[in-house]
């Protein structure tokens, strides 16, 4: 499991992850945020239900994909975190119209 | 260099070359399929259609051989299921070609018509919705849909995973798959000589079924099977919960979800990507489904057709080496049922399907043969 190294100053950022608040860092990715807060997986995939959660924390994998306010499908390890963020762990594929216009 | 002796070899491994297979899979190691390479290939590349609404119109035999395909698809699927373990995720609900207009809704209107009476041609059950109508089966499809017309017998699959069903299929009833180019065929004393680049082949019978390598291949025994270039382009959109209850002829949903968009019909013959045609893909696909606009996209590729003049299928035997057959069709998915469960045994037979004789290469004799 992961554990945050001790911060020099970095503000806290609350966010919700699946509807609870959890204190991330400002600069934080999602990724990082999701990680520190214990969790492994972003989501179950669409096929076999396996979990899958960040892994190259680089934008190459996508296997990190998360539902971030609203929108599924985001590269956790690209976006960085904001105050009052909605992050949401994927169960299978999102539904039709529910993507970033 | 020792020559390998066998009853049958087909020449081509693609989805044509492997469902013929299939249906001679009866003589194990007496089958051969000589494959040269995945590249350019088809088979791999195509949208995965089971699909017979609007295809005859010029060639009546095609209605018939169309619709026996699409009938005996069930059977097929579930031959791959029991003795190669695979499924190729069958799935026949039905297939609605959208019309964007009412002048789209003539026109498809009036090509049935004149489709279906042609003499002497089965109906393909299949009739005109108004937007009502197909609002009533898909609610997702947008203002701009005039409605358009139903088959019940379409339907779509898996083409990769038919590929592989019939490779795995193939190799379980100790069928040879050799890849190798075959550069040179003759005919023998007893059949055809084969030169490949691994060696020398011997069958008594020989099956052209290369996709774009048939009009080469096929000239060296006598038969004349001209192609014209062609490439379509295909974009696949990311997985999302199932929507689609049946596919629409360039819209389709995979059983796991992902979206493909298609296709466009290109005069040309490499992959190349282009830009513009697939805009135009994704804004057709937005007009019949607006709310796919959200979707991402995560990959697209082209891949070349195997396509004659007329765009209908060649089945010839060859007059000169009566042992000597060339397949050569676009639709590889949609016939590969026809291809495993009637034209395969036919073969073995040694001779073509009665059906079939309007298919002859004969008909492109007046056509100049495309480089």
């Amino acid at each position: 499991m992961f554990a945050r190294l001790p911060e020099t100053g970095a503000e806290a950022v609350v966010v919700a992850i699946d509807g609870a608040d959890f204190e991330a860092r400002a600069g934080d990715s999602v990724a990082a945020a999701l990680l520190a807060s214990g969790r492994l997986a972003s989501r179950a995939t669409p096929v076999s239900g396996a979990p899958r959660g960040p892994f190259c924390l680089m934008g190459v994998c996508f296997d990190c994909l998360i539902t971030i306010d609203g929108v599924p499908n985001q590269r956790a390890c690209m976006v960085e975190v904001a105050p009052g963020m909605r992050i949401d762990t994927q169960q299978g594929a999102p539904p039709l119209g529910t993507g970033a216009a | 260099m020792t020559t390998q002796r066998i009853d049958i070899a087909i020449v081509g491994g693609g989805l044509v070359g492997s469902a013929l297979a299939w249906g001679m899979r009866a003589l194990g190691p007496r089958l051969a399929v000589l494959d040269a390479s995945d590249a350019h290939a088809a088979s791999q590349g195509n949208f995965g259609l089971v699909w017979a609404q609007g295809k005859g119109l010029g060639m009546p035999a095609y209605v018939g051989w169309t619709i026996g395909s699409a009938r005996a698809w069930p059977q097929l699927a579930h031959e791959l299921r029991t003795h190669a373990g695979v499924d190729v995720a069958l799935e026949q609900t039905g297939g609605l070609h959208p019309c964007l207009s009412q002048r789209e809704m003539e026109s498809r209107a009036d090509r049935l018509e004149r489709l279906h009476a042609q003499a002497g041609v089965e109906r393909c059950d299949v009739r005109m919705l108004t937007r009502d109508e197909a609002l009533a089966r898909l609610p997702a499809l947008g203002p701009d849909v005039a409605g358009g017309s139903f088959g019940a017998l379409d339907g779509h699959c898996n083409p990769l995973r038919l590929l592989a069903a019939l490779r795995t299929g193939l190799r379980r009833a100790g069928v040879v798959r050799t890849h190798c180019r075959v550069e040179a065929m003759a005919p023998s004393a007893d059949g055809f000589r084969l030169l490949t680049d691994r060696g020398e082949v011997a069958a008594e019978r020989v099956v052209v079924a290369a996709g774009r390598g048939t009009q080469r291949l096929a000239g060296m025994v006598g038969l004349s099977v001209p192609l014209v270039e062609n490439s379509g382009e295909v974009l696949v959109l990311e997985r999302m919960r199932r929507f689609l209850p049946f596919a629409l002829e360039t819209i389709r949903q995979t059983d796991e979800g992902a979206v493909l968009l298609g296709d466009s019909h290109e005069p040309r013959t490499d992959a190349a990507l282009d830009v513009a045609v697939l805009g135009a893909i994704a804004r057709r696909a937005l007009r019949v489904i607006p709310a796919l606009a959200s979707a991402q996209v995560v990959r697209a590729w082209a891949a070349s057709r195997v396509l004659t003049p007329d765009g209908f299928p060649v089945y010839a035997q060859s007059a000169a080496y009566p042992g000597a057959f060339a397949v050569a069709c676009h639709s590889g998915v949609t016939l590969a049922a026809a291809h495993a469960l009637e034209l395969a045994p036919a073969i073995l037979g040694g001779s073509l399907p009665a059906a079939l004789a309007p298919f002859a290469s004969g008909r492109f004799d007046h056509v100049r043969a495309a480089a």
